[in-house]
C-alpha cells in the first residue's frame, strides 16, 4: 500500500519494567514525517526523545500503536523485509565515539556497511569510502585514522558518513551537536542541511538545544513525560508558544542580550524538577509545576486539540 | 578599580606529553574585582579550566606553571606550599565541577559531606556545622533537608546533585567562587534554576565569581565582565555591556555569529572554518589567524599582544580599531 508520508507513527506508546514496577517512557504519541522534512523534538532530558526515536526505527518495539514506515508497518513485516528497510532508516548519535571500534580505522568502520549488504567489490567501495569522506567534508587520509585521532567534530562527520552509506531515506539525528562546540555546531548543521537537500532526506532532529531544533525543523514535538503536549509548524511553535510547558522551556533560554536594549535577561524562577516517571501525576501531568493550573487540571486529563493549522495542543487552557 | 580579590598577570602553563609538550595558557591575565562576576568563556581546549585550577593548585601531574603570579587578596597562590592553598581552597575560594558526580562521594551521606568541610577548615563546630547544612541545604531549595541530609549522591536527580555541589562550596562562605561549566550538563530551566541560586547567593553575600562557560548566553547574561580565550591566549576582555555592543576581536565576533538564537530561521550560516588548534610550540604569531576572515601577513608573523583600545576593553587583534570603526 502506497502511502504519501514516508513515516506515520500512531498512538505508539513504550513502557520499562525496572525493578518490578512499570516506567512510562513513550505515551501515545502520533505524528506524520515526509521525505525531505524535518520534525524536531524537544523536552528536558527523560522526556522519551530518545526512545521515541528508537520506537520509529524499531531498534525498539512499541508496546502501543504502531509505526508505518513508507505505507508498511514495521512492527510486523518479516524479519527479512525489516532488514531490507533498515537500510533506509539510520541514526546518528550524540557520541560517535561510543559506536567506533576503537581498533577500525574510520574508512574500515565505514566501509562494513557495504561489506555486511554485499555491496560492490573491493576497489569499488573504496572509492564510496572516500567519496563520503569528501562529502561530509574530510580529507581522504582520514580513512587510515583510528577514531581517537579525530576531534569530536571530526568524528560526528565520521558518524554522518556512516549513516549515508546505504543511501537512506530517514535519519534520526539524536543529540547529534549536543557535544560539539558553537564553530563547530554550525558546521555540521550546514552539512545536515545540504545533505537533506541534496537527498531528500527525512529526519528526527532530537536535540534539547530550542534554537537549533526551531532552525532546522519544519515541525516540532514537545516531550513531556512521554507526552506531545504541543505540536506545530516550527514558526507557529515559536510564535505562538500555547502549552505552559512550552512556555517556561522558552523562557528558559539565556540570549545574547540585543546590543540596542543592552539590558540582560532576569533570571527567572522555575517550579520544580520533572516528577518520576513511574507515577505521572493525574490529570495533566505537567499541572504540578505549571502557573496556570486550576481544579481541573489535577483530575481531568487534557485532550490534544488544534488550536488552528495544525496547531496541537493539550492544555485545557490552550486558545 | 581599586583592591581587586583576584589577579592573574601573565599566566603560562605547559604540559608534557610523550613525545611533546602542550602550550596550554600562553600568557593569560585578568582580574576579579570583589563581589564581581568574571565570565570565562571559549571553546574546549582554549585553556579555560586549567587557568582556573592551576591558580588553587589544582594541576595534573604532567602540567607546569612556567611563569606569572595569580594574586588572591594580594597574595601569591602559585608561591603557597600544598597546606596553605588546601587551607584556602574550600574556606576562601569555593570551587563547583560541572559533573558533581565526580566531586561527590558516592558512599558518603551528602550531609556528612557537606559539614566536613566545615569542621576541617575550623570553620564550624560539629554541631554548628549540622545545624548549617540543614540551612543550607533549604536555602538551595532541596525539599525536606533534614530527611535529606541522610540521602547519598546517587538518590539525586542532576540538578539537585548540582545544588548539593553548590552546598558544599558556599559551606565556608568564600569570598571567590569558581564556577567550571556548572550548567552544561543541565536542562535550560534546571541551568536556570541554578543561576537564579547562584546569583541570590551572590548578592547575599558579596562574594566574587569566576564562571567558567561555553555558552554566550550564560555569560552575558549571568557575568559583568568577560574574558574570551582561544589556544591559552586572552583574545579579548570587557565589561560585559562593551562586549555585547562592541566586540572587537574577530573570533568573538565569529563566534557570536556561530550561535544560533532563537527566531533565526531564515539566517545564513556562516561557520568558522576549520577547529582550534593545540599549540605544541609557543605562539609567535596570531593563533587565529587560519580561521580568521580578515588575516594579513602581519598577523601570521607578529603575535598580537592583548592592549586596550577604550576603557577597560582589551584586545590582541592587529586589526582590532578597524573592527571597531566598521573599517574593515
Ligand atoms: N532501556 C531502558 N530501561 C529502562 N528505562 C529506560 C530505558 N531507556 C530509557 N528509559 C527511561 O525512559 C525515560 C525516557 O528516556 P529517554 O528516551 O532516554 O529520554 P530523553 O532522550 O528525552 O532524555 C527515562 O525516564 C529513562 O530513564
Ligand atoms: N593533563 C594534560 N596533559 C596534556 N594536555 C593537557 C592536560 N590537561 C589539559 N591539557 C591541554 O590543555 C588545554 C586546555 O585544557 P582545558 O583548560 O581543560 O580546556 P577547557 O576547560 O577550555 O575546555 C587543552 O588543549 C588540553 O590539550
Ligand atoms: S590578528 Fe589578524 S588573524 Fe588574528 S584575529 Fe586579528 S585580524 Fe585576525
Ligand atoms: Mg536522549
Ligand atoms: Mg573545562
Amino acid at each position: 500500500m502506497p502511502s504519501e508520508h514516508l513515516l506515520q507513527v500512531e498512538n505508539v506508546s513504550k513502557r520499562f519494567r525496572v525493578r518490578g514496577k512499570t516506567l512510562h517512557a513513550v505515551e501515545n504519541v502520533s505524528f506524520n514525517l515526509d521525505s525531505g522534512k524535518t520534525l524536531g523534538l524537544v523536552g528536558e532530558s527523560g522526556s522519551g526523545k530518545s526512545t521515541l526515536g528508537r520506537v520509529a526505527l524499531r531498534l525498539l518495539d512499541a508496546d502501543g500503536g504502531r509505526v508505518l514506515f513508507q505505507g508498511h508497518d514495521i512492527g510486523r513485516i518479516p524479519k527479512k523485509q525489516l532488514r531490507e528497510l533498515r537500510r533506509d532508516m539510520q541514526v546518528i548519535f550524540q557520541d560517535p565515539q561510543a559506536s567506533l571500534n576503537p581498533r577500525m580505522t574510520v574508512g574500515a568502520a565505514i566501509e562494513d556497511a557495504y561489506v555486511i549488504h554485499k555491496i560492490g567489490t573491493k576497489s569499488d567501495r573504496q572509492q564510496r569510502v572516500e567519496d563520503l569522506l569528501q562529502r561530509v567534508g574530510l580529507p581522504p587520509s582520514a580513512a587510515n585514522a583510528y577514531p581517537h585521532e579525530l576531534s569530536g567534530g571530526q568524528l560526528q562527520r565520521v558518524g554522518i558518513a556512516r549513516a549515508l552509506t546505504l543511501d537512506p531515506k530517514l535519519i534520526v539525528c539524536d543529540e547529534v551537536i549536543s557535544a560539539l562546540d558553537v564553530s563547530i555546531q554550525m558546521q555540521v548543521i550546514q552539512l545536515l542541511k545540504e545533505l537533506q537537500k541534496e537527498r531528500n532526506l527525512g529526519y528526527i532532529f532530537i536535540s534539547h538545544n530550542l534554537a537549533v531544533v526551531e532552525y532546522i525543523s519544519d515541525e516540532i514535538a514537545v516531550l513531556y513525560l512521554g507526552e506531545v503536549v504541543e505540536h506545530a509548524a516550527a514558526e507557529d511553535l515559536f510564535k505562538k508558544p500555547s502549552h505552559p510547558y512550552t512556555q517556561v522551556l522558552l523562557q528558559s533560554i539565556l540570549k545574547v542580550p540585543d546590543p540596542q536594549s543592552e539590558t540582560t535577561q532576569a533570571l527567572m524562577h522555575i517550579k520544580g524538577e520533572i516528577p518520576s516517571p513511574f507515577s505521572p501525576p493525574p490529570g495533566c501531568t505537567f499541572h504540578p509545576r505549571c502557573p496556570f493550573a486550576q481544579d481541573i487540571c489535577r483530575t481531568k486529563k487534557p485532550e490534544p486539540r488544534d488550536i488552528g493549522h495544525g496547531h496541537v495542543v493539550s492544555c485545557h487552557f490552550a486558545e | 578599580m581599586a583592591g581587586h580579590l583576584f589577579e592573574v598577570d601573565n599566566l603560562n602553563i605547559e604540559f608534557r606529553r610523550s613525545d611533546d609538550k602542550v602550550y596550554a595558557v600562553n600568557g593569560v591575565s585578568f582580574s576579579i574585582g570583589e563581589g564581581g562576576t568574571l565570565g570565562i568563556v571559549g571553546e574546549s581546549g582554549s585553556g579555560k579550566s586549567v587557568t582556573m585550577m592551576s591558580c588553587i593548585g589544582l594541576i595534573r601531574s604532567n602540567g607546569t606553571v612556567k611563569a606569572g603570579t595569580a594574586k588572591f587578596e594580594g597574595h601569591d597562590l602559585l608561591k603557597m606550599n600544598r597546606k596553605q592553598l588546601e587551607h584556602i581552597r574550600g574556606l576562601e575560594i569555593g570551587v563547583i565541577f560541572q559533573d558533581p558526580m565526580t566531586s561527590l562521594n558516592p558512599l558518603m551521606r551528602i550531609g556528612d559531606q557537606i559539614m566536613e568541610g566545615m569542621i576541617e577548615h575550623h570553620y564550624a563546630t560539629p554541631r554548628d556545622a549540622f545545624d548549617r547544612t540543614i540551612n543550607l541545604l533549604g536555602e538551595m531549595g532541596i525539599p525536606e533537608p533534614k530527611t535529606r541530609f541522610r540521602n547519598y549522591p546517587h538518590e539525586f536527580s542532576g540538578g539537585m546533585r548540582q545544588r548539593i555541589m553548590i552546598a558544599m562550596a558556599l559551606a565556608c562562605e568564600p569570598k571567590l567562587l569558581i564556577a567550571d561549566e556548572p550548567t552544561t550538563a543541565l536542562d535550560v530551566t534546571v541551568q536556570m534554576q541554578i543561576l537564579a541560586l547562584l546569583k541570590e547567593q551572590q548578592e547575599k553575600k558579596n562574594m566574587s565569581i569566576a564562571m567558567i562557560t561555553h555558552d554566550f548566553g550564560v555569560a552575558t547574561n549571568f557575568c559583568d565582565k568577560i574574558v574570551v580565550l582561544y589556544a591559552g591566549q586572552v583574545m579579548e576582555v570587557a565589561e560585559t555591556k562593551e562586549f555585547i555592543r562592541r566586540p572587537a576581536h574577530p573570533y568573538t565576533i565569529g563566534l557570536k555569529n556561530s550561535i544560533i538564537e532563537v527566531g533565526q530561521r531564515d539566517r545564513a550560516l556562516k561557520p568558522i572554518p576549520g577547529m582550534a588548534p593545540t599549540l605544541t610550540s609557543p605562539p609567535t604569531s596570531c593563533s587565529f589567524a587560519d580561521r580568521c576572515p580578515l588575516v594579513t601577513d602581519r598577523c601570521r608573523n607578529e603575535l598580537p599582544v592583548l592592549r586596550q583600545v577604550d576603557g577597560n576593553h582589551m584586545v590582541a587583534c592587529h586589526r582590532a580599531e578597524e573592527v571597531l570603526n566598521h573599517a574593515v
